[in-house]
């Protein structure tokens, strides 16, 4: 049994504390928005936040969650129920074209605006290099980053 | 902030209600609702080849899509109680907008309120098999065969018997979308209006459309469409309805926003591996690593005992794992020993494979694929004869989301979820591999984590199938990344020799071209440019590895080949490879307006700093017309591509937004491949694995793109695809034009390895 805060939840999870995070949160506490890409930490779709740290959840273990807050793709809008201003100019920009990806990706961008507010080319591509998007979104991405910079 | 339009809000809300009905399917209650679609008839004469075109209605088609007061007026599209229009959609989303732009081509003609439309994507129904895409396929049109590979040789069947509805050959839009949805939409208008005609006892050409209401000015009448809907049902549907002009469009041409966003953006959105059903259990499988060979022997009391494993079955070509989770799946998969057989197969390595390609193109039975003149002759009096030999490697596809798909097969029936650009051919060959009647087989279309190709194959859900017979579980079968890097369906390895014979000017008088691997479409090898004499031979040149479609399928190698050794002409002639192409394609004011508009975008000709340089090409492919300027790097090992200037002309965009997301995301997708993208053979097996030795190209080495799209008359051409053939080559010309390395090989990640 792993007790964790998933999205402002207090969850117990009846699994094996070994157990990747990201099939935890899929499988057990229902919350598909995460993806599987790679399995071994070099897609980025699978970004969570553990405490505000973007983590890949296919390479963590539920257990090293145990006791702090994770925050999925569906807990990453605002508390009024509004999207997020990255997920605004994801929209604005017509970002995702297959869109498996973009959850990560949004998570990923999410983390580099709190601690970069205004993030420069160089640090979107350190932010954001993790995270394969095989539609090649990128410019849309980065064009998306910077118009957030400004509603953050 | 960022704030949302009030049209995107409502297409969020749009999108969140059909993602709404998507879900609801899932549910047991919605289970019974769709088991309606599975009890209807298909097959037999009346659906088979009637179906889909335009007007033609059937009773099965109608009660597979609309429920209690509904109308289906034509094949497209339907009308509700409450005047919402729902165009149902023939092809799956895979992130082409390929929804949006159809139902928008729908709303032009029918003149429905686009703001207020419904989508709903059509069911895995004979009555909805892509009629356009296999009439102009037997037509031997341009397209590309996508159903080579459908299991059990049902592609000839499918052809055929038109069992098609397949998303790919970049044919939504130009294909459906053209010859299907704009008729559908004014021949449901025409209905309506002759409805209203007779309801209101007026004149026919005194009524007019507008936002889904009918108006008789003369009366200051106006009602809703849905008040029509019923009398229109009875009536005959005109099949050749007058089409608005390409000038009056209103919604066609306009970047409307995609209504597949607003739910990829806060993870609502339901791809393949999100389905979920009652009692479902995990799957994972392997498969025989050197593609043909089957199991001899699985050792598996130990992953038996592992925590969450419910059984372990040897499938004969694969060995299956069912568990509690994914991951506990995985593990005991990873703790099985497996013995396969071998075969000669399994100790060739991709050395060989290139040695028997040549062998092929020297002593090889030749097919000519495109002849003009008389290359013999033609090379009399040449001043120079040029020859190379290019080379590409075996692609995977690496969508996003790994190959997976979610069966159920109990008591004489089967439902499935999963993403595939084949729904139809997976349905049927689901039914086929399970003895089951196709009408009580069905398949539920969810998003697509990326296609490219690769999910026209029936694969995955047939084992999914299976192995829910085999463990009377529901099953969510989910490939691990290693195994979609493994079993794909690959872009072939192909070998091609050029020879050309050129005048005193460095003109071509010949050129002649030899190939492994006859593929799809075939036009792709042939050149556009004006030469007299030409002869393109193919040589057969098999292997057991299994090959597919890859995005732009045969255009990737050949635009990359001829666009490559069109430059070395040019240079053997002193000439400005802009300026050698603009001189060969002088009769073609099509290309040359595209290739001008792409040397403008890309400042051909400026000034750049040492070790950096331009490179250009232009490929026609899938009715669409792109040059690309591509402005490298080369002072560090691997190329950087610092910019691609894209200029295309598909006659129409209809989204041109979308169409512009799609030059980039072709771009991007090509520009992996020419600078990473290589799946080797080593005993027999594919070397690669995952994301770090089968690499995608990522933000910090992405060029920024600029697209430019040009109108014109031409038919509307493809969107998804003609991006990517130009990249390879142009970049290849940029670095021979940065440090006189001509690259004939790809990839081209180290340039000292590849350059000769």
């Amino acid at each position: 049994m792993v007790q964790l805060k998933i999205n402002g939840q207090p969850t117990k999870l009846d699994v094996d504390p070994n157990t990747p995070l990201l099939w935890a949160v899929r499988e057990q506490a229902g919350l598909t928005g995460t993806k599987f890409g790679c399995g071994i930490a070099l897609c980025g779709a699978c970004t969570m936040h553990v405490d505000g740290q973007p983590v890949r959840s296919c390479s963590t273990f539920v257990s090293e969650a145990e006791g702090l807050d994770v925050t999925t793709i569906e807990g990453i809008g605002n508390p009024d129920g509004t999207l997020h201003a990255v997920q605004e100019a994801w929209i604005k920009h017509q970002v995702p074209q297959c869109g498996y990806c973009q959850s990560g990706q949004i998570m990923s961008a999410v983390a580099l605006l709190r601690d970069t507010p205004n993030p420069t080319d160089e640090d979107i591509n350190e932010a954001m290099a993790g995270n394969i998007c095989r539609c090649g979104m990128y410019d849309r991405i980065r064009a998306a980053i910077k118009t957030a910079a400004k509603g953050v | 902030m960022a704030k949302l339009s009030k049209s995107e809000k409502k297409l969020a809300k749009k999108e969140k209600r059909a993602n709404e009905t998507r879900g609801a399917k899932w549910t047991r209650r919605g289970f019974i609702g769709v088991g309606a679609v599975a009890g209807l008839a298909v097959g037999g004469a009346l659906v088979v080849g009637v179906a889909i075109r335009p007007g033609d209605r059937t009773d099965e088609l109608a009660g597979s899509v609309t429920e209690g007061d509904e109308q289906l007026l034509t094949m497209w599209v339907k009308i509700a109680p409450d005047n919402t229009v729902t165009a149902i959609i023939p092809h799956g989303e895979m992130g082409q907008g390929v929804h949006t732009a159809l139902s928008a081509m729908l709303a032009e003609e029918m003149e429905a309120n686009w703001d207020e439309m419904e989508i709903m994507e059509a069911p895995a129904e004979k009555g909805f098999a892509n009629f356009v895409l296999a009439r102009e396929m037997l037509m031997g049109q341009k397209i590309p065969n996508l159903l080579f590979d459908t299991a059990n040789g049902l592609m000839l069947a499918a052809v055929k018997g038109m069992n098609m509805q397949i998303t790919g050959g970049s044919l939504s839009v130009r294909s459906t979308g053209v010859g299907g949805m704009l008729t559908a939409g004014a021949a449901a208008k025409e209905l309506l209006l002759k409805a209203a005609a007779k309801q209101w006892d007026v004149p026919l050409k005194e009524l007019r459309a507008e936002q889904s209401y009918i108006y008789h000015d003369g009366t200051n009448k106006s009602a809703p469409f849905a008040e029509f809907a019923k009398v229109a049902a009875t009536m005959k549907p005109n099949l050749h309805p007058v089409l608005k002009k390409r000038s009056d469009y209103k919604l066609v041409g306009e970047s409307l926003p995609r209504v597949d966003i607003p739910s990829k953006v806060d993870g609502t959105a339901q791809f393949g591996i999100d389905a979920e059903i009652e009692g479902m259990k995990y799957a994972t499988v392997m498969a025989s690593p050197v593609h043909g060979e089957s199991i001899v022997r699985v050792e598996s009391e130990e992953a038996k005992a592992m925590p969450g494993v419910i059984s372990i079955h040897n499938m004969g070509d694969y060995v299956g794992v069912v568990a509690e989770g994914y991951w506990q799946a995985k593990q005991a998969l990873d703790w099985l020993d497996v013995e396969f057989t071998t075969s000669d197969a399994s100790a060739l390595s991709q050395e060989q494979l290139f040695a028997q390609y040549a062998d092929s193109l020297d002593n090889g039975e030749r097919e000519i694929v495109h002849k003009a003149g008389n290359v013999a002759t033609g090379a009399e009096g040449a001043a120079k004869i040029i020859e190379a030999e290019y080379s590409v490697p075996y692609l995977a596809h690496a969508c996003m989301e790994p190959m997976n798909a979610t069966v159920w097969v109990r008591d004489g029936k089967a439902d499935i979820w999963c993403g595939t650009q084949n729904p139809l051919g997976t349905r049927m060959a689901v039914a086929k591999a399970m003895e089951l009647d196709p009408e009580n087989v069905t398949l539920h279309t969810v998003f697509m984590g990326g296609g490219f190709g690769r999910r026209a194959t029936t694969d995955y859900a047939l084992q999914a199938a299976a192995l829910s017979k085999a463990s009377g579980h529901p099953i969510k079968l989910i490939w691990s990344r290693e195994e979609t890097t493994q079993q794909d369906i690959y872009r072939p390895a192909v070998l091609s020799r050029f020879k050309a014979a050129v005048d005193e000017d460095g003109m071509p008088l010949t050129w002649e071209s030899v190939f492994n691997h006859k593929g799809e479409p075939k036009e792709a090898s042939d050149v556009i440019y004006a030469i007299p004499n030409k002869k393109v031979e193919v040589v057969d040149s098999p292997s057991h590895t299994r090959l597919g479609p890859w995005r732009s399928v045969d255009h990737t190698q050949h635009g990359y080949f001829t666009e490559s050794f069109i430059e070395e002409l040019a240079h053997a002639a002193g000439k400005d490879g802009y300026e050698y192409r603009r001189a060969l394609l002088k009769d073609k004011p099509r290309f040359l307006k595209v290739l001008d508009a792409a040397a403008k975008l890309g400042k051909w000709g400026e000034a750049l700093p040492d070790g950096q340089a331009r490179g250009i090409s232009i490929v026609e492919s899938f009715g669409t017309i792109c040059a690309q300027v591509v402005t490298a790097d080369t002072t560090e090992g691997e190329p950087r591509v610092l910019h691609v200037a894209c200029a295309a002309d598909p006659g129409l965009a209809v989204n041109p937004d979308g169409f512009e997301a799609q030059m980039q995301s072709g771009i991007i997708y090509g520009l992996t491949a020419a600078l990473y993208g290589e799946i080797s053979i080593e005993d027999g097996a594919v070397s690669q694995s995952n994301f770090h030795d089968y690499e995608i190209l990522r933000m910090d080495r992405a060029p920024k793109i600029d697209t430019v799209i040009l109108t014109s008359e031409a038919r509307i051409g493809g969107g998804g695809e003609p991006g990517t053939p130009p990249i390879a080559p142009a970049l290849a010309n940029a670095v021979f034009n940065a440090t006189g390395r001509r690259v004939r090989n790809l990839p081209m990640r180290d340039l000292g390895g590849a350059a000769s």
